[in-house]
């Protein structure tokens, strides 16, 4: 069997040097004679971060990091000719994960339909279609696997294809929520791009479970590749007789089709999607009724994301019983999260559920990127989420628990958060992303968030009021309870928990005028030190409101009053003499 | 952009989709795919084509981040204002952009060299804060290598 060896292209100290290693690989490979021995298949993530080039050799399975030019060579005569492994290159891959979602991804090549399927890839669909024969027995396994939706409400998911499934009419649409809009979040793109005939799989299952005959692929026009992979997936499958007409014989016949995102965040909302893939604006309509009843041109229609859909095809071919042994009592199977913040080891992981924040943070993603500075939180759930502080981190993450805390497990964006960090500046940062995002067709959204936004505002600029908090707090009432969609009722959660673990810290910032973790910059005060000055005066030149005054004998002070926090007179200072308060 | 060309380009689009249904998006996503933004003129034509009121057509455009009005720069770069990017001070590397070429986001140098964007997410967290010019990704990046990085752009 010939070797393929897996290169990571996403990494920053490839493409930093602008060495394009893929050719390289290549003639080292037609150099040694092995050009007939070995691919090379480039993919974006393997779950290996900050270590430079990563390579993985297969079928020996065996991972390098930190590969350097000169290493090359020797891989290609050690491993690929010789099947040796070599010990001083091998990485140590982390021990609490769990890949069931990302099983495949960096491990098969995407765009090979029968590297999928040698990797047990279609197996789920086999079964479903040949062996169980029936609608009810598939979801009959996906509720035995407890398996619930990914995307962030974390509905079961036999619970809505049954709905739909009992509908009778006419036509059924089976949809994938591919347009991952949540910032900081990422899995969505990493299974479409590396495994995307799991989702293609998942898809066909789901539209044959729900008796659906055509299926959408909505996927954000901003991850190109993604779509480019799917095509391919499609185009393959189709060729396979694993689409089309009389799938594999069985009677079942489904087409599928791409529709592109155009970035709009609120078409998470299952509404709103329907009607970005019926070409309209992307605006929610009241629910119910709900699309598992009348959705896509008003059909029963059932959206699933992307990360759902991917875990399918192994519930069906292991069984739903397989599933359910993993996890916590009331969420079952893993979850991607997509680490990121003040971390050592940025990137995705996934997990069982059960496990707690202190284990993903300090030992599956290496503990946090500066050491000495401490942990103030953990964000979960993106701009619908909140944040859970460091006393909490002990807490098994599940749906329930992270409810319970205040925040939600959302689609997997998880933000660590150190000392260093502004909670009321964190808080106008997913608020702002809401007001943006805000399709504004109802009032409390669109002008509730707004107000909100603005008080946030006054606060981080020092002119906030005790009063202001409660106002907060009534705004953020009214939006939960009337927003039309999931977008506005869960707008100001970022707020309400920052406030409710960190209140301190706004007060600190109404009532004594400072900002703890010294981020707001109208808080902050620059002040020159004497010690370090060198009386150069580069700063008096470069400050735009010449608030800064002295002379080269006596040394500069700078004018609270006439300083505007710019921040010139900092980045102009050659000895670090200029400090912020 | 070539006008002349307008009505071909606009016909193969559309034959591709006017057969199928809720469409609409697709076929603006083939124009802009074609001309980098999508032009008044086509919108229009497209209207009489589809038979579709242009106000559809523009509520539509206007309601997605996603399809421009303008035409983009020869270069066009998005800086990362993602949640990671963020806390790892996008917020400065979107200051030094705006200083050294004088323009604020969604807008185009006077020269028509440089197109500025703010994102959401790049979808590469890994790499924050990450700034992106035209295809190329930027991770890492500091606010002192920014003028350096855009001299290599002609």
């Amino acid at each position: 069997m010939p070797h393929k060896i897996i290169l990571v292209k996403d990494t920053g100290a490839v493409e930093n040097k602008g060495v394009d290693f893929n050719t390289m690989l290549a003639n080292q490979l037609r150099d040694s004679g092995a050009a007939e021995k070995a691919s090379i298949v480039p993919v974006a993530d393997i779950g290996v971060y900050d270590k430079g080039l990563v390579l993985r050799i297969l079928p020996d399975n065996v991972t390098y990091s930190n590969v350097r030019e000169a290493d090359i060579k020797k891989i290609i005569e050690q491993t690929v000719l010789a099947g040796k492994i070599i010990e001083e290159l091998s990485h140590d891959g982390r021990d609490k994960q769990l890949r069931i979602v990302l099983k495949n991804c960096g491990l098969v090549d995407p765009d090979s339909i029968d590297d999928y399927i040698r990797a047990g890839g279609y197996q789920g669909l086999r079964k479903a279609l040949l062996e169980l024969k029936s609608q009810d027995k598939v979801i009959e396994e996906l509720k035995k696997s407890g398996l619930r939706g990914r995307g962030g409400a974390g509905f079961p998911t036999w619970m809505k294809w049954s709905t739909a499934k009992n509908q009778k009419t006419d036509q059924k649409y089976m949809i994938c929520n591919g347009d991952e809009g949540d910032p900081g979040a990422y899995m969505d793109r990493s299974v479409l791009e590396g495994d995307p005939h799991a989702v293609v799989e998942g898809m066909i299952i789901a539209g044959y479970a729900i008796g659906a005959s055509k299926g959408y692929l909505y996927i954000r026009a901003e991850y190109p590749l993604a779509v480019k992979r799917i095509e391919k997936a499609l185009e393959d499958a189709r060729e396979y007789g694993l689409l089309g007409e009389n799938i594999l014989e069985s009677g079942f016949t489904y087409e599928m089709e791409i529709r592109l995102g155009a970035g709009a965040f609120v078409c998470g909302e299952e509404t709103a999607l329907i009607a970005s893939v019926e070409g309209k604006r992307g605006t929610p309509k009241p629910r119910p009724p709900f699309p598992a009843v009348k959705g896509l041109w008003d059909k029963p229609s059932i959206i699933n994301n992307v990360e759902t859909l991917a875990a399918v095809p192994q519930i069906l071919s292991n069984g739903g019983d397989w599933l359910a042994k993993i996890g916590t009592a009331t969420s079952k199977g893993t979850k991607v999260f997509a680490i990121t913040g003040k971390i050592k080891n940025s990137g995705l992981v996934e997990v069982p559920m059960g496990i707690t924040l202190r284990e993903i943070v300090f030992e599956v993603a290496g503990g946090l990127l500066n050491p000495e500075k401490k942990i103030k939180a953990v964000q979960t759930g993106g701009p619908s989420g909140g944040v859970i502080p460091k006393d909490f981190l002990d807490t098994p993450v599940d749906y329930e628990n992270l409810g319970k805390l205040g925040s939600i497990m959302g689609s997997g964006g998880m933000i660590v958060i150190d000392e260093t960090d502004c909670m009321v500046d964190l808080a106008k940062f997913y608020l702002g992303f809401c007001v943006d995002e805000s399709c504004g067709k109802c009032a409390p959204c669109r002008i509730g968030g707004y107000q909100m936004l603005q008080l946030l505002n006054k606060i981080s600029n020092g002119e906030g009021e005790l009063a202001d908090l409660d106002k907060l707090k009534r705004i953020a009432y009214a939006m939960q309870k009337a927003s039309l969609c999931g977008l506005g009722q869960t707008a100001a959660n970022p707020v309400l928990s920052t406030l409710k673990y960190f209140e301190d810290e706004y007060k600190a910032h109404i009532v004594n005028k400072k900002c703890p973790a010294g981020k707001c910059k109208y808080l902050l005060m620059y002040k020159i030190g004497e010690d370090k000055c060198k009386r150069c005066g580069v700063c008096v030149k470069n400050c735009p409101t010449q608030a800064i005054s002295g002379n080269r004998e006596k040394g500069f002070t700078i004018d609270q009053v006439k300083c505007i926090k710019c921040g010139n007179c900092t980045e102009v200072c050659k000895f670090e003499a200029v400090a912020k308060e | 952009m070539e006008t002349k060309n307008l009505d071909a380009d606009l016909e193969r689009i559309v034959k591709k989709w006017k057969d199928k249904k809720g469409s609409l998006i697709m076929i603006l996503h083939g124009m802009q795919n074609l001309y980098g933004y999508v032009p008044r003129e086509t919108a229009l034509k497209l209207s009489q084509t589809l038979d579709v009121p242009l106000a559809r057509i523009y509520e539509v455009i206007t309601f997605y981040n996603y399809f421009k009005l303008e035409p983009p720069g020869k270069h066009n770069i998005s800086v990362c204002l993602g949640t990671a990017c963020y806390l790892k001070g996008a917020a400065d590397l979107i200051d030094e952009v705006k200083k050294l070429l004088e323009i604020n986001e969604g807008e185009t140098t006077k020269d028509g060299l440089f197109h500025l964007d703010v994102v959401r997410c790049l979808g590469c967290c890994g790499l924050a804060p990450v700034m992106m010019i035209d295809e190329k990704v930027y991770g890492k990046v500091q606010r002192k290598q920014i003028a350096e990085i855009l001299q290599n752009y002609h």
